[in-house]
């Protein structure tokens, strides 16, 4: 952490800096008693933790502020110790755990086919990235390809994920800072997407539909129709929040210049996805190691300039914008053909077939009990999430679970830019930065 | 009595109307853990409306609110927070155990998690689901208003 | 992943090379001076098989080579099938050479460490605190290193394999009757 670069930003960005002077709030007097060291820890002023003191700094202008785990602005259980000097943050340290589930551990548990339940409730707002990254991986493991409706068909529901995610990016970042009319209508959007979800897979979140081999299911009858439909609103809706927020100087006031990193801070932190974008870095794995078929489709990837709250908050509408022009292009070039590949061994017999052939039933039985063997080795293959690069390191003994399966999620590193960009910068801001990031504590403990 | 009252008069018992101003006006922490919150997010919001039942208000101090939705996934590492939270509220208190991870441990049986939220605390509603719709989980409400009202659930 | 360079190798193949070495060209740079780390292909992704006592050594010249991001760090627990129980695996990424390199070391069974990569990319705190609490690993070097996700008086290392699930049996008792 560096806290030399650093200059307070506290007015909007562009106007004169003010000079601050630091204020002693959280200092007030308190007649200490002998053992004054009880009194301090109760007013936060020593706290038995680990957290570090800066021996310079005088005690008296510290104070100790504890964010959390059970806290509407922090996106999911996530935990903050901020030391404050008056009103600005000298030091954040972020605490989390609270949402551990144990899941790599279950991972090891359930056989190959069935791991895609686990991974698809980690980043519960991307469950489709998840089960792809799975997929993808088990896939490389067994060297098979999918057929080309399959993937289409996987690109078509990561995009359309990434738009919901984003969504509730926006909804939520709008909701910490206040504007609450952002919350409703990031939301209202979001519906339509997951309707057409729960048409597809069954389910509003937490799909297990992209499979090792292809997907669940093919597209339901009249999907064109909805997914038009989608493509057709949006455009309109997102010049709605463009009146909401653009235009609205109280929002640009709370988001320019606020949260800022640095390209070198970005890259040296492992920070992906917009987080990354919004530093002026070209890096988006759809590009530089396509996956399931994306490099057939245009797109561009927007980037930002200042690093700051803002430009991840442009990312992300552009970012819708451009998945859905990926959407119609899949929409329009679908091939058609099966929807999983034409592996015994992976896929189960049709639906039809179980119910005339007994060879067919106890198949279709010993697949989804016992699954099935993999070959040994290890791999790692990443996606592009909404929230940045989502990998899945699988290492196979040869057996029907994996012997080792780890994530690598997106949201846990990028928690990591959380001291560096709220480093002297306003209490105040301390949640626009943290919904700018988008960390996702389900993605972030796993 | 009837001719002596001037206007109109709403005549009930103080019980049934303490009650009914309990399931009109109830106001549920935000306690959002997993999955679950967004759809409980999503139960807030204009799609599905949930200030239909007087209950918009996300109240962000437990010590303001009197229904808690745990809704997702109670690891080890959290629950003695959720009980301070619970411990915070005022009573009347409800809690609504939302899904499948926080009535039972769902799909995680493993070291990580609570194997069920009403090891922690006593639990009113249990409503079912990965995550449970915006519908369950409205449903779920409905029914916790029906309990109050009359003392137990109807079937 | 898709970083084929092709085939530029000209008549300079007809040398036996003593060990194999990438195709790549920044690769091969970087893998040349290390006498003691081997190459390896699997599956298409390029593995360094690092000794414990060159992993920062390595690390630090992968980062002069171009590799300026840390994605990972993990371990897998092998338990009693290999001769070093665990296996400490860095992922990197070259955004300018659109290169990605795996690094794996070994860690005995008794007291495994390993130097942290924390100096070299700061990216890697989070993820080795993760390995520390989930395996036991100790990263010599790091700033913090302390539990991540676990509570702090947890005991035990959940994901090695003799840590069990911790499952509890699933007990179906007869439903609330009611009236």
């Amino acid at each position: 952490m560096s806290d030399d670069t650093k200059t307070l930003d506290v007015w909007v960005a562009g106007t004169e800096e003010p000079e601050l002077t630091p204020t002693d709030e959280g200092a007030q007097e308190i007649a200490i008693d002998e053992s004054g060291r009880r009194l301090d820890e109760q007013f936060g002023r020593v706290v038995e933790d680990d957290y570090v003191f800066d021996d310079e700094a005088e005690e008296d202008e510290r104070m100790i502020l504890n964010m959390g785990p059970q806290h509407p602005s922090t996106h999911g259980v996530l935990r903050l110790q901020i030391e404050l000097e008056g009103e600005i943050i000298r030091r954040t340290k972020p605490i989390i755990g609270y949402l551990h589930t144990g899941m790599e551990k279950t991972g090891e548990q359930l056989n190959f086919s069935q791991g895609g339940t686990n991974v698809t409730r980690m980043d519960y707002l991307a469950p489709f990235h998840n089960e792809l990254a799975y997929s993808l991986a088990v896939e490389r493991l067994l060297g098979i390809d999918v057929p080309p409706r399959a993937a289409a068909i996987r690109v078509l529901l990561s995009e359309l994920n990434r738009c919901s995610s984003h969504l509730v990016a926006l909804a939520t970042n709008g909701m910490d800072i206040g504007a609450i009319s952002m919350m409703m209508y990031g939301f209202r959007e979001r519906e339509q997407i997951l309707a057409f979800f729960e048409k597809t897979t069954g389910l509003r979140m937490n799909h297990n539909f992209i499979r090792p081999g292809g997907v669940a299911a093919d597209l339901p009858p009249g999907w064109k129709d909805d997914v038009a439909a989608i493509i057709e609103e949006f455009p309109r809706r997102l010049d709605q929040y463009d009146d909401l927020l653009e235009n609205n100087p109280i929002w640009v006031a709370r988001t320019k210049g606020v949260g800022v990193l640095s390209a070198e801070e970005a890259t040296g932190y492992g920070i992906t996805g917009p987080t990354l974008r919004s530093t002026g870095v070209d890096w988006d794995i759809r590009k530089a190691f396509p996956y399931s078929g994306i490099e057939q489709y245009e797109f561009e990837v927007p980037l930002g300039e200042h690093g700051d709250v803002y430009d991840r908050y442009r990312i992300r509408v552009e970012e819708i914008k451009q998945s859905l022009s990926i959407v119609e292009q899949v929409m329009d070039t679908i091939p058609k053909g099966d929807f999983r590949v034409d592996d015994r061994k992976v896929t189960p017999p049709p639906r039809a077939r179980i119910d005339e052939s007994m060879e067919a039933l106890i198949h279709h039985f010993k697949l989804f009990t016992e699954g099935y063997k993999v070959p040994a080795g290890e791999t790692y293959v990443a996606v592009e999430s909404p929230r940045g690069e989502l990998g899945c390191y699988l290492v196979s003994d040869g057996g029907a679970n994996p012997y080792r399966m780890h994530t690598r999620a997106p949201s846990f590193a990028n928690l990591q830019a959380l001291p560096i960009a709220m480093a002297d910068s306003l209490m105040a801001d301390t949640v626009a930065t943290i919904a700018s990031l988008d960390p996702v504590m389900g993605d972030v403990d796993r | 009595m009837a001719t002596t009252a001037p206007g109109n008069l709403l005549m009930t018992t103080i019980d049934k109307a303490a009650r009914w101003a309990k399931t009109r006006s109830m106001f549920p922490a935000s306690f959002g853990l997993a999955c679950c919150a967004i759809e409980m997010m999503a139960t807030g919001t204009a799609h599905y409306d949930l200030s239909r039942f007087g209950m918009e208000v996300f109240r962000a101090s437990p010590r303001q609110s009197d229904l808690m939705v745990v809704a997702g996934r109670v690891s080890q590492k959290m629950a003695p927070v959720l009980r301070q939270v619970y411990d915070q509220m005022p009573d009347p208190k409800w809690v609504i155990s939302m899904g499948a991870c926080a009535s039972t441990g769902g799909m995680f049986n493993n070291y990580a998690l609570v194997q069920g939220v009403d090891q922690v605390v006593p639990v009113d509603i249990y409503v079912p689901g990965c995550p449970p719709g915006p519908q369950s989980l409205m449903h779920g409400i409905l029914t916790l208003h029906d309990k109050i009202m009359n003392g137990e659930i109807a079937s | 992943m898709t970083d084929d360079t092709g085939a530029v190798e000209t008549e300079e193949a007809v040398e036996v090379p003593k060990r194999s070495l990438p195709n790549n060209e920044v690769l091969k740079g970087l893998f040349e001076p290390f006498e003691d780390v081997s190459w390896g292909d699997s599956l298409g992704q390029d593995v360094a098989r690092v000794p414990n006592e060159r992993w920062l050594d390595f690390a630090t010249a992968a980062k002069g080579a171009g590799f300026e991001v840390c994605v990972d760090v993990t371990v897998v627990d092998w338990m009693r099938s290999r001769p070093d129980r665990f296996e400490v695996v860095a992922n990197l990424l070259s955004m300018q050479h659109r290169l990605r390199l795996r690094m794996s070391t070994t860690a005995p069974r008794l007291e495994p460490t390993v130097a942290s990569l924390v100096p070299v990319w700061p990216g890697a705190n989070f993820a080795e605190r993760e390995a520390y609490d989930m395996f036991g690993i100790v990263f010599e070097g790091h700033p913090d290193l302390t539990r991540i996700l676990m509570p702090d008086e947890w005991e035990g290392h959940p994901l090695r394999k003799d840590f069990g699930v911790g499952a509890v049996p699933v007990q179906f008792k007869e439903s609330h009757k009611v009236s």
